[in-house]
């Protein structure tokens, strides 16, 4: 008997010591967001899992985007996992940048990641990051002003639409915009949304020879319209609007409409934050009748940069993070409206889950983007609301800006797309894409 | 009547100073009100300015979400640090160009103030490299080092003026009395520059406190200072203006109070030698 309990403290002791000794401090780079937040509150549940403590670095988007790219460019290993999106992934995958994720456990069940999600966070069929939540962009609607306007919402409406019910729904003097949309300088802000609204006129970025496309009909249509619309129904100084703005205007009661990320339903619809919370519907993004809608695809995910000396442990957390059993605790301590949405196809098939308002909208407007397909004519580009390439932040920037100026009256939508015809193939000749 | 028309201007220049400094402390006092806000009232519109029910959660939040001391000690260790260190450097460097120049010094001058003008991200690769060669990636000896040389054309230029209104004959005196070199600067010159010294001191402390580019790309999780604390806060996707308010504030904070007491000897060191 003495020798049993012996041998079992004996045991139970080098189990501690082994759990010890391979136990591992991992250092994560996050965008500061509600579900990264949320996850980190979570971080003692996976080192009671496996032992290893986890640090943080939380950044604004934009910071971390140029903090991780210059540590993962000069193999600093500063981090052991990095929060990137479907931008960056499969530039950073086809460099060898990243560790591929392709030997993940059965359990994690990798097969249950949404194929959209796989597909932009892959590079020649191979995972590289894994979503940790994934998102589209739709339609938020004031349910009781479209019904003041004598109008009905479809599932999927048409821009010509959108613009009748934003002209209906304006009313200056109660300081209501039938319509906020980004117009903000930037890659990411008005340079996503006008990228993505452009496929579904026709547009596209470069033809199969990496030419500009600035000079087609497509996109003066596409910016004349945008331009016509908010002048007409937007609120004013729409050109320097972004996310933050036009939730801010939404929530306020101050919008109509609202066209963007869908992470933004729950934030619309919390009561705590937004006075029209009860009042909120949502539809796809506009299309044009040509066969695509104007929704983009996003993902934040977590990958590891090769080279880290800590792979095991960093593999621990992704498969975590970004697992069934992650979203279940979620659910379980804030309820299932709280779970990191457009990841897993899983979760759009829980029945709890589906009785949240805007999850199916969310997952239908993520099953309608194609980063592979995303314009009317054929493109050489990966990607819905950008083209993943090294050069795109560069010119999207730019040429964005271009546009900014253009809604902000300081010059003709025609000037701006001849700006951005000659900062485009000028930046492609230099690559050496032509 | 004259004197009426003094009184007059008196109360006019006070009345005109008081509306610049507090146009110029608006933000700062936005920034604390915002502070004591819900996140919906911190977007309200119009703005709420005093009227709203203060709560002290979002302070509550914050401190529950980072590790506030960790990032306070931080920043006292690189901005006191690079600080001391510069100074250490500057008064020698800055004693030879005062009373002992050559015909080069005011090239030298220059070309340290010309360092200022380049932008820094220039430098970042080639500097991010060197701190992964010397293991000074995230370290707070490493960011020590990069403030001081950043400041450093300041701290000589700074105390290279204020050396110039001492008296060389009072140093003169000094040598002739058997004064070494090290007895020259320490005993006699430093004293006598006290005011100079503290106000770059302090200016220093302060630049080095607020430098947000070096100490966001050269730290991770260990090193990080306050100027990552507050960056954690900001959001392009998603409304925490009270929580980064809230941030921002204890941020602040610590060199608000310290300029506040020695707001003195700053103006002072400042405008040493200003008027002649």
């Amino acid at each position: 008997m003495y020798f049993r309990n012996a041998l079992g403290a004996a045991t139970a002791m080098s189990l501690i010591t082994a759990g010890a000794l391979s136990a591992e401090t991992i250092t994560i780079a996050t965008v500061n967001n509600g579900d990264m937040i949320r996850m980190q509150g979570y971080t003692d549940d996976f080192t009671a899992k496996t032992g290893h403590e986890v640090e943080w670095v939380t950044l604004e988007e934009n910071v971390l985007r140029q903090r991780v790219t210059t540590d993962i460019t000069t193999k600093g290993g500063a981090f052991d996992i990095m929060t990137i999106g479907m931008y960056e992934t499969p530039i950073w995958g086809a460099n060898g940048w990243l560790v591929p994720l392709d030997n993940l456990s059965a359990e994690y069940d990798a097969g249950d990641i949404l194929p959209a999600m796989a597909g932009g966070l892959s590079h020649e069929g191979t995972l590289y990051a894994a979503p940790f939540y994934g998102e589209s962009s739709m339609i938020m609607y004031r349910s009781d002003l479209m019904a003041k306007a004598g109008m009905e919402m479809p599932d999927a409406p048409t821009w010509q639409f959108i613009r009748e019910a934003a002209a209906a729904m304006t009313d200056r003097d109660a300081e209501i915009n039938g319509i906020c949309l980004r117009g903000k300088a930037g890659w990411g802000e008005g340079g996503a949304f006008i990228t993505a609204m452009s496929n579904s006129f026709g547009a596209r970025w470069f033809d199969m020879d990496w030419n500009a496309q600035f000079d087609t009909e497509a996109w003066a249509n596409t910016l004349n319209f945008y331009k016509g619309m908010m002048d007409e129904s937007g609120p004013a100084g729409y050109a320097t609007n972004g996310f933050n703005e036009n939730l801010s205007l939404f929530q306020q009661g101050k919008c109509g409409m609202w066209i963007d990320a869908t992470v933004a339903a729950s934030f619309v619809t919390n009561p705590n934050d937004s006075t029209v919370a009860d009042s909120v519907g949502f539809a796809l993004a506009p299309d044009t009748g040509l066969g695509k809608r104007s929704n983009w695809l996003w993902a934040w995910a977590l990958a590891i940069p090769a080279g880290t000396q800590k792979q095991d442990a960093a593999v621990q957390f992704i498969e975590w993070a970004t697992s069934k059993s992650y979203i279940e605790l979620v659910a379980a301590n804030e309820g299932w409206a709280n779970v990191p949405p457009g990841a897993r196809t899983s979760l759009y098939e829980n029945e709890n889950y589906q009785a949240v308002p805007f999850a199916k909208m969310t997952l239908d407007s993520i099953l309608s983007a194609d980063p592979n397909d995303s314009t009317v004519e054929p493109s050489p580009y990966v990607g819905v609301q950008f083209a993943a390439i090294p050069e795109f932040a560069g010119i999207a920037t730019e040429v964005s800006q271009e546009f900014s100026a253009a809604y902000a009256g300081q010059q003709t939508v025609e000037e701006a797309l001849a700006k951005a015809q000659a900062i485009t193939n000028e930046a492609m000749e230099a690559a050496g894409y032509r | 009547m004259a004197r009426a028309v003094t009184q007059q201007r008196k109360i006019i220049n006070t009345a005109a100073a008081w509306g610049i400094g507090l146009l110029i402390f608006f933000p700062i006092l936005w920034t604390i009100l915002t502070s004591f806000k819900t996140e919906a009232q911190a977007i309200a519109d119009p703005p709420i300015f005093l009227g709203f029910d203060w709560t002290l959660e979002n302070y509550s939040v914050v401190m529950e979400r980072s590790n506030y001391a960790r990032f306070l000690w931080n920043s006292i260790i690189i901005a006191g640090g690079s600080t001391v260190l510069g100074i250490i450097i500057a008064v020698p460097a800055a004693w030879s160009m005062a009373f002992v120049p050559s015909k080069r010094t005011k090239d030298i001058l220059m070309w340290m103030l010309s360092t200022k003008m380049l932008p820094a991200v220039g430098v970042l690769y080639p500097i991010y490299l060197l701190f992964i060669q010397l293991g000074l990636l995230d370290t707070k000896l490493g960011l020590v080092i990069v403030l001081m040389l950043i400041n450093l054309p300041i701290i000589v230029w700074m105390l290279y003026t204020y050396f110039k209104e001492i008296p060389g004959e009072i140093l003169e005196a000094a040598r002739m009395d058997g004064a070494t070199l090290k007895d020259e600067v320490l005993y006699v010159l430093t004293p006598m520059a006290i005011p100079g010294i503290a106000s770059t001191l302090l200016l220093n402390v302060i630049l080095a406190w607020n430098e947000a580019f070096w100490t966001l790309n050269l730290t991770a999780a260990k090193a990080a200072p306050l100027t990552a604390f507050i960056a954690s806060y900001s959001s392009p996707e998603g409304l925490f203006y009270a929580k980064l308010s809230a941030a921002s504030t204890m941020a602040i904070a610590p060199i608000l109070i310290l300029g506040w007491f020695s707001q003195k000897q700053l103006v002072s060191g400042l405008t040493f030698g200003a008027v002649k």
